[in-house]
């Protein structure tokens, strides 16, 4: 092992990277053997692209409380690891653009319907092409809402709760979305003309890579009561969205990952990897980056509202589901920065948590969740890969302690796009997905082939080692049914 | 090949090469639309200009490929040829560019990967012997 990356095992799912050189605060990583052992072979490999030297600098950032974390779904982002969460005292602190990244509040809604799945098998692909062809997907693809500058501005101020008003989804959908929908203190004066200018055409749109919309059934109950309190049941149809703040959030990434380059330099904090741009999280450039970044986040919340809509006018069309008969589950975004009030060595503070690649996930007893979720957690939602299982998970009491009330996001990549597509077919992997019943519909195979299962770590991995930790609870396995891909 | 990418886990590292800093950079703006679209099938009807100053090579490389970037859903433009001059201005470069292509016909155009944005991972605009290489990774 090289100097400064030796990992000190903690228990069977948690390790520590000890502070040491430049670190203010040491590293902690949640993570199974496997995992870590991938991440040894990169720092021995010496890869340019590496979580340990990403957990050992976002560890080095002025303000950062307790220590810097990296989640079981760890993978090298810019900056901040992909699963990872760094959250800063707001006096001493940074607001660090890598510790969000371009597509800001990329996240899951999770939308249930009543129905069983053996109630709809027979018109399983009727209702697939229905949303292949109503939900906007793929790279320039355009959405029915066209916007003017300035209700681009509302949807930046206002996010979920501005299009609800233009009659995209219900009221109650937005007791249900992390924070209402509306991220405070977003500030349209911090997001360039040229990023409002590329949402024009993109909201309700689902995008395309990694992002996806899925009928999925609840295939087991795994924790009773929360699954009650969430209202899903074994066999249930549901249906997961999962896409983000669209070229807006992307133009947003782009434009300050300048102007923090400047005040990083003004403020002298010293830069260890490029995207690890930062600025005080009082100085006004701090200020206007994080009212940038709510802005950014409420487009991602008004976004998903505006394909939940979508969404439910094909289930209405197709199952003769009515609005109301089609409730949103939960709606949490797992690229983001918000200030929260956690405990720190016995004393309750407020603290910005950056979460990449990572969702917040509150245990019970928190005001942030809805009262019909208060007694047991949040959910969250942990996107698995196309084809296999997704999980509802919940926050925990121990999660608060030992990690900010942070949860998993997904399976976590862990092939290249380009050994991916190398090996595997676009078909082959449809042909697959079909033989095990799971039907396909993609505007770009190529991507098919990329986003193959056998390019992820297995979901399975990850959700035991988050639940061993005892950070996140799984409620419930779902199984995808049918899948449409940008 | 002029341009290549290589291995990355999350997204693509991508490389232009060419004889001078221009066709490095021509390269490079081929290779990162070469993951969105079929090069090939892209007709260069109409052209926008990008003119942009960065301190150093590369960080007007990350200019340069943002610029274009954006075009697409400003003015739905696909991009296929590329015209790139580029000049010392105070201490630091001026490019002034061309993009040509047109707008995505379902019909004849099968879009592919969306880039999202232009990191600053790897990011290197270098002379190696007798070529120019203009490297980045684009976040997908």
């Amino acid at each position: 092992m090289s100097e400064g990356f030796d990992l000190e095992r903690v228990s069977r799912f948690e390790w520590v990277l000890p502070q040491t050189g430049d670190m203010r605060v040491p590293g902690r990583l949640f993570a199974d053997e496997e995992t870590v052992e991938q991440l040894r072979a990169d720092v021995a490999a010496k890869t340019e692209w590496n979580s340990l030297r990403q957990l050992r600098n976002v560890a080095s950032l002025p303000g950062i409380v307790s220590a810097a974390l990296a989640l079981p779904d760890v993978h090298p982002g810019y900056g901040f690891p992909i699963g990872g969460v760094g959250a800063f005292d707001l006096d001493e602190g940074v607001a660090v653009v890598g510790g969000v990244g371009f597509d800001i509040n990329c996240g899951v809604r999770l939308l249930a319907t009543p129905l069983e799945a053996k109630d709809i098998a027979s018109r399983l692909p009727q209702l697939v092409d229905d949303l292949f062809a109503t939900v906007p997907a793929g790279l320039g693809s355009e959405g029915e809402l066209r916007l003017s500058l300035e209700e681009i501005d509302r949807v930046l101020e206002q996010g979920a709760p501005y299009v609800v008003g233009k009659g995209y989804g219900l009221e109650e959908d937005l007791t249900f979305i992390e924070e209402g929908g509306r991220i405070p203190g977003a500030d349209p004066t911090a997001v360039s003309r040229l990023a409002k200018q590329r949402e024009f055409r993109q909201v309700g749109t689902l995008g395309s890579g990694n992002h996806y919309l899925e009928v999925q059934t609840v295939e087991k109950v795994l924790d009773p009561e929360a699954a009650r309190a969430y209202g899903l049941f074994a066999g249930q149809v549901v249906l997961a969205i999962h896409s983000g703040s669209r070229a807006l959030g992307h133009q947003i990434g782009q434009d300050y990952l300048k102007e923090m380059e400047a005040a990083s330099r003004r403020y002298a904090i010293p830069i260890r990897e490029k995207e690890l741009v930062c600025a005080p999280i009082r100085s006004e450039e701090g200020r206007r980056y994080l009212a940038a970044v709510a802005g950014g986040s409420n487009c991602a919340f008004a976004n998903r509202q505006v394909i939940a809509h979508l969404v439910r006018a094909s289930l209405d069309r197709v199952l003769g589901l009515k609005a109301a008969e089609v409730r949103t589950v939960y709606d949490i975004g797992h690229n983001n920065a918000k200030v929260e009030r956690h405990v720190v060595d016995g004393v309750s503070r407020e603290l910005l948590v950056h979460r990449k690649g990572s969702t917040r996930a509150f245990g019970p007893g928190r005001d942030e969740s809805p009262a019909a979720y208060r007694a047991v957690g949040h959910p969250t939602l942990v996107g698995g890969t196309m084809g296999t299982a997704s999980y509802v998970m919940r926050g925990t009491v121990a999660g608060m302690e030992k990690a900010f009330g942070s949860g998993i996001h997904g399976a976590g990549r862990a092939l290249s796009r380009k050994k991916a597509a190398a090996k595997y077919w676009g078909e082959d992997v449809k042909k697959a997905m079909e033989d095990e019943g799971i039907l396909l519909r993609a505007h770009n195979l190529r991507g098919v082939a990329e986003e193959a299962p056998g390019a992820y770590k297995d979901v399975e991995r990850v959700v035991e080692a988050a639940t061993e930790v005892g950070i996140n609870r799984p409620v419930a396995r779902l199984r995808p049914l049918a899948v449409v891909k940008g | 090949m002029p341009f290549e990418y290589l291995d990355h886990t999350a997204d693509v590292a991508l490389r232009g090469i060419g004889a001078t800093p221009e066709e490095a950079f021509c390269e490079a703006a081929r290779g990162m639309w070469s993951l969105m679209v079929d090069l090939d099938a892209i007709r260069p009807e109409e052209s926008v200009w990008v003119d942009r100053t960065a301190e150093r090579l590369d960080l007007l490389l990350v200019e340069w490929l943002s610029a274009l970037l954006a075009e697409k859903d400003v003015s739905g433009l696909f991009f296929s040829r590329f015209r790139v001059s580029i000049e010392r201005q105070g201490g630091g470069h001026r490019l002034v560019g061309e993009a040509w292509g047109e707008r995505l016909d379902p019909a004849r155009h099968q879009a592919k990967l969306e880039v999202k944005g232009i990191t600053y991972s790897g990011l290197r605009v270098v002379r190696e012997k007798d070529r120019w290489i203009a490297q980045c990774v684009v976040d997908v």
